[in-house]
């Protein structure tokens, strides 16, 4: 009798925290040669969380790794790839201003010598022609010059190559996004070659049909932890979907069909239907991350706003969910980051008004709760949560008729969150209109209309009863309709 | 036949290059002789060196301010140590080059803005230059001499030392390992570094480079003139830059050429002269320096434009 | 007391007085007019030149001013030459120094803005064709100024220099602007976190556009001043000034990286450079000590500023 093939990798009870959100909760997973895992979730599921826990990226609080049956500690990025684990992430790793065969020298340390190009180019070549054949590319050109799904190719490339260390475990997180068709299809013809051949490889991807076909087991994350797991007869496409989403809950209010009213954006997209909204509407976006509904709030948000001359009264205002990056101002208090985008209002004859300013303060510390003994402090000696408490009053005391929101609710906690919802209804009863990113179900049950986004493009329109967690998954996901 | 982005960023330089000879022949047809030319290019060595020397800076997506005043005092220190005790001038350059090595660690390290920290090194440079020569003087080293005047047959030392320095700084720059390793840094650190190289020796190997190539530039610099003083070189900040830009290079993205940077740095000792040859008021050709400057600069953009049109997404 | 102590500016003026007195201390108090009255006029041109750059810092990194020294000449040798010593032109004489301000700090954000040239390049090539105009302006005749500006220039009031008083007087407007108005608060977001600053619905562009105008405009009138109290403008009058302008800036206190800058610092910096080489000079030592100890200062101070943690501002 023999014994199964200790696993490629394996991880075990990994538990992984972001402040107050659960990235992993005890999440186990173990990964053997020979099969090829389709990885599929929603929004915040914890996909992406554990790819970076197997890939050394990140270490996590809580859990093991286990490689080849020996315990692995420690573990990080160096050690993984000496195990064999190879990545290919959304965004790209090349390094834009070298050759292809120069960044197949970065990507092996010791490809190093005398005449390393030829053998960079033993090893880059062969493997991107036996992935892509007849890709039409130049080794020698460098990859700033080459399309994104060039680029995306090479990067494929570069993981399943051998430099001496054959990769064991190769990641693939969306790897056809930017592949056309017949790249796609040659891509998932040799992921079964390289699996069939003894390899294993964690496939992540929007497209269930790509994960029915090429998974020898597909696993179902949910809010950190694996929900469902079966190997490839399992599922189909239908099924797939119903198991992404939870169990009924409490379904919130339906949204009171609110009368009709004027247009107060409208912005053309490049593909499907144009963008509208209503004054007095909270619309929706969703589907899945990175589809284009960040990039369509940024598009309204540059229409609007000047950028050489001040406007006394803004037209459009933007709350950021990527505080550090669109945010907050490090250097300065609370008080300070709260009315920047009121300056305004808080001004006379050019002067800022202190005290117009201090009571500004506090008269949103109550309204939405900042928890802080005073206004002043740096705004660092927030948490994160209340960060973005101070974020949303930036935006909301502003006179702006139209608020964009960058799914806001990102680390913030239940109470608040409830508070800014009530905010929200109330003020969009009021007139002012809504266009709300989220990735959360639960807030696009709040929505007036819900526009559903995949690949860069609104699929489905969703209004009252229709919104549910199921319609949104069904669109999200590529595929034939139930 | 499909041109390559580099082939096209290449053209540019090269083209006026020959433009700018053509003009300094037509209005002045005595340069086109073995002294004409060597009168005309022998003082481009050292800025091509220097050039060079800011090019690797560049790489790294930094910016050296204090390139002038630092080959001003190399040639303040050959031109007094290097030929009087030359075991201590060898050091002294020697503890520069390290100084230059241990500048780019610490600005990586505290994450200080490349700018004012060469701008702080640039008073230190010029005030140890001061201290060396007071007054302009000192003597340039033979062999030093030796080489700068020297007269090898068919082409001018300037040409034979350009179009060395070029191939040189082309092998070790492009197609060695460190050099892959430096411009990988500028491109893309985060990741370099997760690839598992150390940033830390490739920021410090390139500013040593650089360094070495600036004390070279130094050198021939006092070579030429015979004798040295602490302000010799002041506008080698802005000519190296220029030149570096001119050659294709860009100020972040790890995007440079040395054979570029070479040929920037001749062009812009050719148009010296050729303003001069038009006759252009000497008050002028300072400002033709920072027009020629823009001109490049808003022609890269186009070609930017063009190029980034060309790549289907 | 302890929040005064906690100022980023307390310490340039706790040097400044420490080199104050030892400088008194050893000439056993015989220059304290004389010096202090020399340190506040010296250090009333750095501070007019050191507020512009102040701003254009704020801006956030890689915003700097290199043509400050260029638009210094040029403005001071228009306006000398339009107001030809007659003292009923003066006031006309400032407004054209300061439209040559503003033509430069126009040209000086096109180039940033349209052409896409970083900060540092943009008004270096600028600073080029600035000093082009003003060497041909100036054709070597040295104009002198009106008598009534030469005497204010270099005259005092209560015992302070005028020229003294006159920073102090920008010193204020330029501390309300920072601290008191909209404007203040948007650059200092811009330099903080430009996407940010753009996503708060800031006039990202008009205010950046208006502060290199400032900058420059502050360069002119600090030429025209400049001009008038050395009795006429000389050439290289801008030299000193390109370093010393960024260089009050950093020991000041201001933060390199932008979002966190203040007036008081500048003035204490200014204070201590001037003092600082007079103290040498009174000890005996020349100019290259001058010079190391300049760049060594900078560089100490961005070094300890970059350990710094940011506090409420």
């Amino acid at each position: 009798m023999t014994l199964p093939p200790p696993a490629v990798l394996e991880v075990a009870d990994a538990a992984v925290r972001f402040g107050e959100v659960r990235a992993l909760d005890g999440v186990s997973l173990s990964i053997l040669p020979g099969e090829c895992i389709g990885l599929v979730g929603h929004n915040g599921a914890g996909k992406s969380t554990i790819v970076s826990v197997i890939n050394g990226g990140l270490t996590p609080q809580q859990g093991e790794i286990f490689s080849d049956g020996t315990r692995m500690a420690p573990y990080g990025i160096g050690v993984a790839r000496s195990r064999g684990v190879r990545c290919v992430f959304q965004e790209l790793s090349l390094c834009p201003n070298l050759s292809i065969i120069e960044n197949t020298r970065i990507m092996h340390r010791s490809l190093g010598g005398f005449a390393w190009r030829r053998r960079a180019q033993g090893i880059i070549s062969p493997s991107l022609d036996a992935i892509f054949p007849g890709h039409g590319i130049d080794i020698r050109g460098h990859v700033g010059a080459l399309s994104i799904a060039q680029r995306q190719m090479v990067e494929i490339a570069m993981a399943f190559s051998d430099a001496g260390q054959p990769p064991r475990l190769v990641i693939l997180d969306e790897p056809t996004s930017s592949l056309d068709a017949g790249l796609s299809a040659q891509l998932l013809a040799h992921v079964r070659r390289f699996v069939a051949g003894g390899g294993a490889v964690i496939l992540i991807s929007h497209m269930l049909n790509e994960i029915l076909e090429t998974a020898s087991r597909i696993v179902v994350m949910k809010d950190g932890k694996i929900v469902a797991e079966r190997g490839e007869r399992g599922f189909d496409h239908a099924s797939l979907v119903e198991a992404m989403g939870s169990a009924a809950r409490d379904q919130a209010a339906a949204r009171s069909a609110t009368a009709v009213t004027r247009s107060v954006l409208r912005l053309a997209l490049p593909k499907g239907r144009s963008f509208r909204a209503f004054k007095g509407e909270v619309v929706g976006l969703a589907g899945l991350g990175g589809h284009g509904q960040t990039q369509l709030l940024l598009a309204l948000f540059d229409m609007h706003s000047p950028q050489w001359w001040p406007r006394r009264d803004p037209a459009v205002t933007f709350v950021a969910g990527d505080r550090r990056e669109n945010g907050i101002f490090d250097l300065w208090s609370i008080l300070k980051n709260m009315t920047v985008a009121s300056m305004g209002e808080m001004s006379r004859r050019g002067f800022v008004q202190d005290r117009a300013e201090a009571a500004r303060g506090v008269e949103w510390k109550a309204r939405i709760d900042i928890r802080t003994p005073d206004m002043n402090n740096p705004i660092l000696s927030l948490s994160g949560g209340n960060q973005q408490k101070v974020l949303f009053a930036r935006a909301l005391s502003t006179r702006a008729p139209v608020v964009l929101m960058d799914d806001p609710m990102r680390g913030v906690d239940v109470g608040t969150k409830h508070e800014v919802y009530g905010m929200i209804r109330a003020e969009a009863e009021a007139g002012r209109t809504f266009v709300w990113y989220s990735t959360e179900t639960e807030e696009m049950q709040l929505c007036d209309r819900v526009l559903v986004f995949r690949e860069g493009a609104i699929v489905a329109e969703l209004t009252g009863d229709a919104i549910s967690e199921h319609s949104i998954l069904r669109a999200s996901f590529e595929g034939e309709a139930a | 036949m499909r041109v390559s982005a580099d082939t096209l960023r290449l053209a540019v330089p090269v083209a006026s290059f020959l433009l700018l000879l053509g003009g300094v022949f037509f209005l002045q047809p005595r340069t086109m002789s073995y002294n004409g030319l060597h009168l005309l290019f022998n003082l481009a060595v050292p800025i091509a060196l220097a050039t060079i020397a800011q090019m690797l800076i560049m790489a790294v997506n930094d910016l050296d301010l204090s390139m002038g005043t630092f080959v001003s005092f190399v040639a303040c220190v050959a031109a007094t140590y290097l030929h009087d005790t030359p075991l201590m001038g060898v050091l002294i350059l020697l503890a520069a080059i390290a100084t230059y090595a241990a500048l780019g660690v610490v600005i990586y390290l505290r994450n200080l803005p490349s700018i004012v920290v060469t701008l702080g090194m640039s008073f230190v440079w010029a005030g140890l230059a001061v201290l060396i020569l007071p007054v302009p003087g000192g003597t340039a080293p033979e062999w030093a001499r030796a080489v700068m005047i020297s007269k090898p047959p068919l082409v001018p030392m300037a040409i034979v030392a350009s179009a060395l320095l070029a191939v040189f700084a082309h092998l070790l720059i492009m197609r060695s390992s460190l050099g892959v390793l430096i411009r990988g840094v500028g491109g893309n650190q985060r990741s370099v570094q997760r690839a598992g190289w150390s940033i830390l020796v490739a920021r410090a190997s390139a500013y040593a480079l650089a360094a070495s190539f600036a004390v070279a530039a130094g050198i021939c610099l006092v070579g030429l003139t015979t004798s040295a003083d602490a302000n010799i070189a002041l506008r080698y900040t802005l000519l190296s830059i220029a030149g570096v830009i001119f050659g294709g290079g860009e100020f972040t993205g790890g995007r440079i050429s040395p054979i570029g940077a070479v040929i920037g740095a001749l062009t812009l000792t050719l148009a010296g002269s050729f303003l001069s040859f038009l006759r252009i008021s000497p008050d002028w050709q300072i400002g033709a320096q920072g027009a020629i400057l823009i001109m490049v600069l808003a022609l890269r953009l186009l070609l930017n434009r063009l190029e980034s049109k060309g790549r289907v997404a | 007391m302890k929040s005064l102590m906690a100022k980023p500016w307390i310490w340039s003026f706790v040097a400044a007085l420490s080199v104050w007195l030892a400088t008194i201390g050893v000439t056993a108090g015989a220059s304290f007019v004389g010096l202090s009255q020399a340190a506040l006029t010296f250090a009333a041109f750095s501070v007019l030149v050191g507020i512009g750059q102040m701003f254009v810092i704020t801006l956030g990194p890689g915003n700097i001013d290199l043509s400050v020294p260029a638009t210094m000449t040029l403005a001071g040798t228009v306006a000398l030459k339009f107001m030809d010593g007659h003292n009923g032109l003066i006031v006309h004489g400032l407004i054209i120094a300061l439209a040559v301000g503003i033509g430069v700090g126009v040209l000086n954000y096109a180039l940033i803005k349209a052409l896409r040239i970083p900060p540092i390049i943009a008004t270096l090539s600028m600073s080029f064709i600035v000093q082009s105009a003003a060497i041909w302006t100036n054709r070597g005749l040295r104009i002198k100024p009106p008598q009534a500006l030469a005497d204010f220039t270099t005259s005092t009031s209560f015992g302070i220099p005028n020229i003294a008083l006159l920073a102090l007087l920008i010193s204020i407007v330029a501390w309300v602007l920072l601290h008191r108005t909209p404007y203040g608060r948007w650059i200092a977001a811009i330099g903080q976190s430009l996407p940010a600053a753009r996503m708060a619905g800031i006039a990202v562009d008009g205010n950046r556009f208006v502060t290199y105008l400032l900058c420059a405009s502050l360069a002119a009138v600090c030429g025209y001043l400049l001009a008038c109290f050395s009795g006429g403008a000389a050439l290289n009058m801008g030299a000193e000034y390109l370093l010393m302008s960024i260089a009050v800036v950093v020991i000041g206190g201001t933060a390199v990286a932008g979002g966190d800058s203040n007036v008081p610092g500048i003035w204490g910096a200014s204070l201590f450079m001037f003092l600082v080489v007079s103290m040498l000079n009174t000890y005996g030592l020349g100019a290259g000590v001058r010079l190391i100890m300049t760049g060594a200062i900078i560089i100490a101070v961005i070094l300890l500023a970059s350990g710094r943690k940011a506090g409420a501002r």
